[in-house]
């Protein structure tokens, strides 16, 4: 099952029977959907079930098999201009691990050619609590402040879209407070986000719509304010226990 | 362009801080230089072979092994952790993040020949003083070919369960043809031969070095892809 929501305003993400396969299995299979500036998905659906594979798609990392994915109107994958529009954040931290954070989070900045880059790492390092560890190489970090600066790298750019792979792993609850304030500031000034995570009631609290996925395809796609949290929660348990 | 040299700049930049805080590649490679030198001068008759005629042979086999090690760790440094994720969801060029491995691979193999090349001098005990600017020159070209081939490959190479063999295995048939190249001229050299006659062998460098920087440019976006 497809869905598409219509929005007010223009759309920021427009995805339209996207698929993308490995070799003969489709990770991502006719997905469509769209979101406005402001607008946040939440993507719930068990392992394997094509939530990062689509993520990956639409941060320009994977080519689509099939279908259109649009950011900022520029069809993916778009070359520098879309991928300058995105912020990705992963389970995996992507920093290296001999730098500090500031430099890491320095080197992020000089790749999107952040204007006055010096302040907005500091600010980025500010949002995410870790000025004082600003200058202590990544590797001698705990995994839930690494992942703080991961945040924090992913944001240095102002992104427009946010695409968060179970952003709040390895978090502690300060640091996952500090995430979800943040996204929701984002979501404020009219960033568009999608997460993915596998706490429902997480995702549900910052979303706008949510969706469950299930072999690649959306088998649930709600706007927030119609979903009972409840029957969500077991149409995920479902998904989840049909996936075996 | 120049948004592709600046960025190519900071990436080469990153990764020379990774090599500087860390120094495991660098010290491995001056280490595995210096010990291949002395194997070779103990394992060398000098009544039957003339010492002009071994060192270059010994220079080209212990820099081209040695630079494997560098350029190895040049991709390595991006799997850990998918750090290449970030690289490739900026906006940078395809052709920047090349451009700015292939720069740090030749700062990390020209600064191992710094060490090398006078470290050969004084124990073969070969002449410098005339030689010291084509060699330099025959040094600089062959780096310049070996480091494109070898950043093409270790982006190949890196995704694999055996990396640390593979890259060698597929780097080693395209560095032939420069190190044939710079181990002829240099021989040309040290045995006092004029410059003119290693001149053909320093236009095949050239020509190699423009030929594999292209298409190795060229190329790189593929190895990456999807």
């Amino acid at each position: 099952m497809s869905s598409t929501i219509s929005l007010s305003g223009p759309p920021i993400v427009e995805v339209a029977e996207l698929t993308r396969a490995f070799g003969s299995r489709r990770a991502v299979a006719g997905v469509t959907f769209s979101l406005a500036p402001g607008d946040c998905l939440a993507l719930f659906g068990p392992n394997g079930a094509g939530k990062t594979t689509l993520l990956r798609v639409l941060a320009g990392l994977l080519r689509p098999t099939s279908g259109t994915a649009r950011i900022s109107g520029v069809e993916l994958p778009g070359g520098a201009l879309a991928r300058s529009c995105v912020g990705l954040i992963s389970h995996h931290t992507m920093l290296y691990e001999a730098l500090s954070p500031r430099e890491n989070v320095a080197f992020a900045a000089g790749l999107y050619g952040v204007r006055d880059a010096r302040a907005r790492v500091e600010d980025s390092l500010r949002r995410m609590s870790m000025l004082d560890r600003s200058d202590a190489p990544v590797r001698s970090l705990s995994r839930g402040m690494q992942q703080r600066v991961s945040i924090a790298r992913a944001m240095v750019h102002s992104p427009q879209v946010v695409l968060a792979d179970e952003p709040y792993s390895g978090l502690d609850e300060s640091g996952a407070r500090s995430l979800t304030a943040l996204l929701g500031e984002l979501r404020s000034s009219g960033t568009a986000i999608i997460i993915v995570t596998h706490n429902l009631a997480e995702g549900l609290s910052l979303s706008t719509y949510a969706a469950v996925m299930q072999r690649g395809r959306f088998v649930r796609y709600d706007a927030r304010d119609g979903i009972d949290p409840r029957s969500y929660a077991a149409t995920y348990r479902e998904a989840v226990a049909s996936s075996g | 362009m120049a948004d592709t040299l600046f960025a190519a700049w900071l990436i080469a930049r990153k990764d020379l801080a990774i090599e500087f805080r860390t120094r495991s590649a660098f010290l491995s490679a001056v280490v595995f230089s210096l010990l291949g030198l002395v194997i070779f001068y103990y394992s060398w008759d000098p009544t039957a072979v003339a010492v002009t005629d071994l060192a270059p042979g010994v220079l080209w086999i212990v820099f081209t092994f040695s630079g494997l090690l560098g350029l190895h760790r040049s991709f390595g440094v991006e799997a850990a952790d998918h750090a290449i994720d970030g690289l490739l969801a900026s906006p940078v060029s395809r052709e920047a993040i090349f451009l700015g491995k292939a720069i740090a691979n030749l700062i990390f193999v020209v600064a191992v020949q710094l060490i090398a090349i006078p470290a050969l001098m004084l124990f073969y005990n070969l002449p410098v003083g005339d030689i010291a600017g084509p060699l330099i020159a025959i040094a600089l070209l062959a780096a310049i070919g070996l480091v494109a081939v070898g950043t093409l490959f270790s982006a190949m190479a890196v995704n694999t369960r055996l990396a640390e063999l593979l890259l060698p295995m597929l780097a080693l048939p395209f560095f032939l043809p420069i190190v044939i190249a710079a181990s002829q001229a240099t021989a040309k050299l040290l045995s006092g031969r004029p410059i003119t006659e290693a001149g053909a062998w320093l236009k095949l460098l050239l020509a190699f070095d423009l030929v594999f920087v292209a298409a190795c440019m060229l190329t790189y976006p593929f190895t990456i892809e999807d």
